[in-house]
C-alpha cells in the first residue's frame, strides 16, 4: 500500500468519530432515498402486477339500461379487446348490532364465477354458486370493520325490498383498492361496503333480465382510452349513458395515484433536504481538516506530489466517508423501506406486497449521495489543489484578536475572564461561528419538516370542520326532493337546525382545462355550512355566479370575472356559461359553490335539496340515526366525527407514516451535525485549551470555555433554525398540494418545541462526550505536535 | 539535464531577481534584484538577518514560488516561465527541501514518511537506506510524536536525501536544534553532498556554520552583500557553535 494511501486510513481511523458522524448524516439522506424510491417503485410494481394479473379494465361507463345485445356494438369498436357487462346498483344495509347507517355498491359477478375483467382476489371463502341467490362476496375494508368472516349474514334493502344475505368470501378487487363512495372525499369503511353478487339475482331484483346498466372495457395494447370514449358514449347515449371514463378518472385509481404521486414528491422534498445538510456538513469538516493540513499539503507538493494527486487524495478520503454513509443508508433504505411498503400494502388492501429494490434506485442513491459528497467537499478540496506550496509553509498568522464590542463599551467587568474568551472567540471568527450555527440550524429545520404535518393537519380539520363544515349529520336524499322534507326533519325530536343543499355532478371547462367535481348550491345565512375566504373570515355568496376553490381556479387558471363553462352532468344536462363571483378558501376537496337558488335556477328546477345539514344534540344521536335510516329517501348519512376518523385514517395516515420515518432519520441526521459541530470545536481548541490548562486553569474552566461557547452558539442557531424550517416546510407544502387536500403552512407551538427538545438533548449528549475528552486531555501530547 | 552535473558546471542561475509582496497598502520588497550563480556540487551557506529574504531566495531556487521579476534557471528549464506542471516535475526529479520545521506528516512513521516521497522518484534508496544514512535504522516504525526533534529533522533530511536529488535546499536545518545534534544533522548533510555530490544551500543565521561551506553568501535587505569563498572547508565537527 502506498505511503499516501496509509496516511489516508490513518487519519480516517483518527477522526473516526466525525466520519462516522457525518456517515450516519449521509446514510440518513440516502436511506430516505432508498426508502421512498424502493417503497414508490414497489408500490408502483404491485399495483400493475395486480391490475395485470386481476386484469383491471381500461374504460368505465354507466348507464341507466341497455339490452344485452349493445354488447356486440361495443366490442366492435376498433381497439376494444374485451367487454364485460354488469349490473351495479346501490343499497342500504341493515348490519346487526350496528345503528349507524351503511350504504352499498352492489355488483354484479358472472353466475357462478369470477369476473373476465376487474377479477376480485378472494382473500377468504368463495364465489356465490350459481343458483345460491343469497351468497355475497364483501370486500375486505368493510368485512375488517366489522369483523365479519364467511359465514356471517347480514340484509340489505335491494330495489326497496329487504333480503338476507350471507357473506360467503371476502374479496379485494383491483378496482377498488381505494373505496371511496362516490362524492364522499375520504373511505368510509364501515359506512361504505362494496358486495359482489350473481348477476341472475341482481337482473332479477332491479328488472334487468337480458340487460345491463354498467360497462367496463379492455383495450388493445396499441389503443389509447382517449380514442376510444367518444365512439362508446356515442353508442351508449340513447340508453341513459353518463360520460365513459378512463382510468384517469376511475376514482380508485385516481385517488391511489394521487396518494402515490405525493409520496413521490416527499421522496423528492426529503432527501433533497437531508443530502443538502450532509454536503454542508462535509463542507465544513472539510474546511477545516485542509485548513489544519496545509502544511502538509505545502510539503507534499514540495516534493513533486503534482495537484492533481493532492486533490486526489482529499476526494479519495472524501469517497470513503460517502461510500461508508452510502452503505449505511442503502442498508438503512432497505429495511425502512420495507417496512413502509408493508405499511402501505395494508393500508391500500393490496393482495401481496413485490418489494423491489431495482439497480436504478441503488445507482441514484450512490449518484446523488457521491454528488452531494463532492459538491459540499469541492471548495475545500479546491483550495488544498491550488494552495501555493511556498504560501503553505509559513505557519499561519496568529489570529488577530480585539477587543469585544462589549469590551469596547467597557461592559468587561460584568464577565468573567473566562466569559470574555467566550465572547471574543465567537467575534474572532464570526464566520465559522456562523456556520457552526447554521449546522445547528439546519438540524433543527429538517426535524420541523417531518414534524409539523400532524399539526397541520389537526388545524386543517379543525378549519374544516370547526369553521366551515359545522353540522353534525350530514343527509342525503335518493334523489333531489322537495324543501318540504326540511319540515320532516326539522321536526324530528333532537334536531337543532336543518338546512338543504343542492349538489349536482359538473364538468366545469376553462380554455383546454377540465374538471369533474360536484357544484354545491349552500342556503344564504346558512351557518352550517359557512364558506370562508383566504383570511378565514365568513364570505356571503353572491346572489348569480360561482365561487371557486382557490386551488381548483388554479388548475383551470381561472379568475374572478371570467366565464367558466359548466357541463351538468346530471338533470336536463345542459351546458352553460357561469361568472366566477370570487374564490374561497378550503383545505379538503376542490369544489365549486353558488346560492343555492341560483344554482336551481341554473338547473332550471324550482327548489329541490339534494340533502341536508343537521345539527342536533348528542343524546338523541341514536334516535335520530334510526329514524332516518328507516327513511326511504335518505340515501346516506356523514357524520362529523366520522369524516374527522376517516380523513386520519386515511390520507393523513400515508402522509403520517412518511413523516414518522422522516422524522426518526432526521432525529439521527441532526445528531450527527451537533456531535460533529461540537468534535470540530474539541479538535481546533485543545491546543489552546492545554494551554490554559497548563498555565493554571481548571478542568471546569476550559470545560466552561468550550461548553459556553457551543452552547451560546447552540442558543443563537435555534431561530435561524426556526427560519430555514419554515422555508424547507413551505416548500414541501407546496410540493404535496392535490385535489384531496392542501396541508396549510401552519407551523404549531409545538413543532418549536419538539425540535428544539431534540436539538437542546443533542446537544448535550455531544457536550457530554466532549467534555469527557477534554477531561482526559494529554496536555504534553496536544502541546507537542502541531494540529 | 543529467541528474548529477559536471564539477563547476552552473546549476541555478539567477538575474535581477525580486520579489514583492503586497499586504493590502504596504509592499514588502524580500528580494530587491538579487544575481546569482550556483555550481553543481557545491555546498553553499546562506547568511542573513532575519527578514533578509532567504526563504525567499531558497523557494524561488526551489520551485516553490516564481520571483515577481527576474529569471532563474536550474540547467535550461526556464523556472520562471515554466508551467505548473513543469515545476511539480522538476521538484519531483531534481530537489530536496529540508524545512526548518521538519514539517513530517504526522499520521505517518519515519519510514512512510520517507517512502512518500521515494513512490515518486525515478531511482531512489530505499526508505530503510536513507534513515541508515541519518542514523535512524532503529526508529523506523516510530511516528513523529514519537520522536525528538533533532531525530524528526533527520526524517526530514532521509526524506530530503532518499531520492538521490541533485540540489538539497535546507531552510534552518539546524534552527530548532541544540549543538550536539545540530552538528549530528550537519555530518548528514556534508556527508550527502560529498558522497553523493549533491549540490546544497543551508541557510542560516549561525554564522559559525559558515565554515563547512565552500561558498558563504551574505543576504540582507533582500540583495547579496558579499559572497566568500573558503579554502579550507571545516568538518562539521570542528564548527564553533
Ligand atoms: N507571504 C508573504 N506575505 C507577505 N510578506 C512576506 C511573505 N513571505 C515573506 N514575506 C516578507 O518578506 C521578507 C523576507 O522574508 P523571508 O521569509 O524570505 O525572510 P528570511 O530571511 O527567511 O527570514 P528568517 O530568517 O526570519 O526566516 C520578510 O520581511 C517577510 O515579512
Ligand atoms: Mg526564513
Amino acid at each position: 500500500m502506498r505511503a499516501l494511501h496509509r496516511k489516508l486510513l490513518r487519519e480516517l481511523w483518527q477522526m473516526r468519530g466525525q466520519a462516522l458522524a457525518i456517515a450516519v448524516v449521509i446514510a440518513g439522506g440516502v436511506a430516505t432515498l432508498v426508502m421512498s424510491l424502493s417503497c414508490l417503485e414497489s408500490l408502483r410494481l404491485t399495483r400493475d402486477a395486480f391490475y395485470q394479473e386481476h386484469r383491471f379494465s381500461d374504460v368505465f361507463a354507466s348507464l341507466k339500461r341497455a339490452p344485452e345485445s349493445l354488447r356486440e356494438a361495443v366490442a366492435e369498436i376498433p381497439g376494444v379487446r374485451h367487454v364485460e357487462t354488469r349490473i351495479a346498483a346501490g343499497a342500504n344495509l341493515d348490519i346487526p348490532g350496528y345503528d349507524d347507517p351503511a350504504t352499498a355498491l352492489l355488483l354484479s359477478l358472472p353466475d357462478g364465477r369470477n369476473a373476465d375483467l376487474n377479477r376480485l382476489y378472494l382473500r377468504q371463502g368463495r364465489l356465490p354458486e350459481a343458483g345460491r341467490d343469497r351468497e355475497i362476496v364483501v370486500n375486505e375494508a368493510f368485512a375488517d370493520a366489522h369483523g365479519f368472516a364467511p359465514g356471517d349474514r347480514l340484509a340489505a334493502v335491494i330495489n326497496g325490498r329487504r333480503q338476507e344475505l350471507e357473506i360467503v368470501g371476502v374479496a379485494l378487487s383491483p378496482e377498488h383498492i381505494y373505496q371511496i363512495k362516490p362524492g364522499d372525499l375520504f373511505p368510509d369503511f364501515e359506512r361504505y361496503a362494496i358486495l359482489w353478487i350473481n348477476r341472475s339475482q341482481l337482473a332479477h331484483a332491479f328488472d334487468m333480465d337480458g340487460a345491463f346498466n354498467d360497462l367496463v372495457l379492455a383495450l388493445s395494447r396499441e389503443t389509447r382510452a382517449a380514442d376510444i370514449l367518444d365512439r362508446l358514449d356515442a353508442l351508449l347515449a340513447p340508453y341513459g349513458g353518463l360520460k365513459a371514463v378512463d382510468r384517469s378518472d376511475q376514482i380508485s385509481h385516481r385517488y391511489l395515484s394521487l396518494e402515490l404521486d405525493q409520496l413521490a414528491v416527499m421522496a423528492q422534498v426529503f432527501p433533497t433536504i437531508f443530502l443538502g445538510v450532509a454536503a454542508f456538513l462535509l463542507n465544513v469538516v472539510f474546511s477545516r481538516l485542509i485548513s489544519t493540513q496545509r502544511e502538509q499539503i505545502a510539503v507534499l507538493k514540495a516534493f513533486g506530489y503534482a495537484n492533481r494527486e493532492v486533490g486526489l487524495h482529499y476526494v479519495q478520503l472524501v469517497l470513503l466517508i460517502t461510500f461508508l454513509g452510502v452503505a449505511l443508508g442503502m442498508a438503512g433504505g432497505v429495511w425502512f423501506g420495507q417496512r413502509m411498503a408493508e405499511l402501505y400494502r395494508d393500508f391500500f388492501r393490496f393482495p401481496f406486497l413485490e418489494y423491489v429494490l431495482s439497480t436504478r434506485v441503488i445507482l441514484i442513491g450512490c449518484a446523488v449521495s457521491t454528488g452531494a459528497g463532492l459538491l459540499g467537499t469541492i471548495a475545500a478540496v479546491r483550495r488544498a489543489v491550488r494552495l501555493p506550496p511556498a504560501e503553505a509553509m509559513r505557519p499561519e498568522p496568529p489570529p488577530t484578536f480585539r477587543p469585544t464590542v462589549l469590551e469596547r463599551f467597557g461592559l468587561q467587568a460584568l464577565f468573567s475572564q473566562p466569559t470574555r474568551m467566550i465572547l471574543r472567540n465567537i467575534e474572532r471568527r464570526p464566520v465559522k461561528s456562523l456556520l457552526s450555527a447554521l449546522g445547528i440550524a439546519m438540524a433543527c429545520g429538517i426535524l420541523m419538516v417531518g414534524r409539523f404535518q400532524e399539526s397541520a393537519i389537526d388545524y386543517m380539520l379543525a378549519v374544516q370542520f370547526g369553521l366551515s363544515q359545522r353540522d353534525d349529520l350530514t343527509v342525503t336524499f335518493t334523489e333531489p326532493t322537495s324543501h318540504r322534507v326540511v319540515h320532516d326533519l326539522q321536526a324530528l325530536e333532537g334536531v337543532y337546525l336543518v338546512e338543504p343543499f343542492r349538489s349536482a355532478a359538473v364538468e366545469l371547462r376553462h380554455a383546454h382545462r377540465t374538471f369533474r367535481t360536484a357544484l354545491q348550491g349552500v342556503g344564504a345565512g346558512g351557518d352550517l355550512h359557512r364558506i370562508l375566504d383566504a383570511d378565514l373570515n365568513v364570505l356571503a355568496l353572491p346572489e348569480e355566479g360561482v365561487a371557486l376553490t382557490d386551488y381548483l381556479a388554479e388548475m383551470l387558471g381561472i379568475s374572478p370575472g371570467d366565464l367558466l363553462e359548466v357541463d351538468v352532468l346530471e338533470g336536463r344536462r345542459q351546458l352553460v356559461r357561469v361568472p366566477v363571483a370570487g374564490l374561497i378558501k378550503e383545505y379538503m376537496g376542490v369544489s365549486a359553490y353558488m346560492e343555492m337558488e341560483a344554482l336551481s335556477r341554473l338547473l332550471g328546477e324550482g327548489q329541490a335539496a339534494s340533502g341536508a345539514l343537521l345539527a342536533i344534540d348528542a343524546g338523541y344521536r341514536e334516535e335520530i340515526l334510526r329514524k332516518l335510516k328507516d327513511s326511504p329517501r335518505v340515501a346516506g348519512i356523514t357524520d362529523r366525527n366520522t369524516a374527522i376518523a376517516n380523513f386520519m385514517d386515511s390520507m393523513a395516515d400515508t402522509v403520517l407514516i412518511f413523516a414518522f420515518f422522516s422524522t426518526i432519520l432526521a432525529g439521527s441526521i441532526a445528531f450527527g451535525v451537533i456531535y460533529n459541530n461540537a468534535r470540530i470545536a474539541l479538535a481546533e481548541r485543545s491546543r489552546e485549551l492545554a494551554s490554559l490548562r497548563v498555565l493554571g486553569f481548571s478542568r471546569g474552566e476550559i470545560g466552561y470555555i468550550l461548553l459556553g461557547e457551543m452552547a451560546l452558539i447552540t442558543v443563537a442557531a435555534l431561530p435561524i433554525g426556526f427560519l430555514i424550517g419554515r422555508g424547507l416546510t413551505a416548500y414541501l407544502v407546496k410540493g404535496m398540494e392535490s385535489d384531496l387536500y392542501r396541508i396549510p403552512l401552519i407551523i404549531e407551538p409545538g413543532v418549536f418545541a419538539f425540535s428544539t427538545v431534540v436539538v437542546l438533548v443533542s446537544s448535550l449528549i455531544s457536550g457530554l462526550i466532549v467534555a469527557r475528552r477534554l477531561g482526559r486531555l494529554d496536555l504534553v501530547e496536544v502541546l507537542k505536535t502541531k494540529e | 539535464m543529467n541528474r548529477h552535473n559536471a564539477p563547476d558546471a552552473t546549476v541555478f542561475k539567477a538575474r535581477g531577481l525580486t520579489k514583492v509582496y503586497r499586504m493590502g497598502e504596504v509592499q514588502v520588497h524580500a528580494l530587491r534584484g538579487v544575481d546569482l550563480d550556483l555550481y553543481s556540487g557545491e555546498l553553499v551557506v546562506l547568511l542573513g538577518p532575519s527578514g533578509s529574504g532567504k526563504s525567499t531566495l531558497l523557494n524561488i531556487l526551489g520551485g516553490l514560488d516564481t520571483p515577481t521579476d527576474g529569471q532563474v534557471f536550474y540547467g535550461g528549464l526556464d523556472l520562471v516561465r515554466a508551467r505548473e506542471a513543469d515545476l511539480t516535475r522538476f521538484r519531483r526529479r531534481f530537489v530536496g527541501f529540508v524545512f526548518q520545521f521538519y514539517n513530517l506528516i504526522p499520521s505517518l512513521t519515519a519510514r512512510e514518511n520517507v517512502a512518500i516521497v521515494t513512490e515518486i522518484s525515478d531511482d531512489p534508496m530505499t526508505p530503510e537506506e536513507a534513515l541508515s544514512l541519518v542514523n535512524l535504522q532503529d526508529r523506523l516504525d516510530h511516528f513523529p510524536s514519537q520522536l525528538s526533534g533533532g531525530e524528526q529533522q533527520r526524517v526530514a533530511i532521509a526524506r530530503a536525501v532518499a531520492k538521490r536529488p541533485a540540489v538539497l535546499l535546507c531552510d534552518e536545518p539546524t534552527g530548532a536544534l541544540d549543538s550536539t545534534t545540530g552538528i549530528k544533522v550537519l555530518e548528514v548533510l556534508e556527508r550527502i553532498n560529498r558522497e553523493l555530490g549533491t549540490t546544497t544551500v543551508v541557510i542560516t543565521h549561525n554564522a559559525g556554520i559558515a565554515a563547512m561551506a565552500d561558498r558563504v553568501i551574505h543576504l540582507s535587505d533582500g540583495r547579496i552583500g558579499q559572497i566568500i569563498k573558503n579554502q579550507t572547508k571545516a568538518a562539521p565537527r570542528e564548527l564553533s557553535w
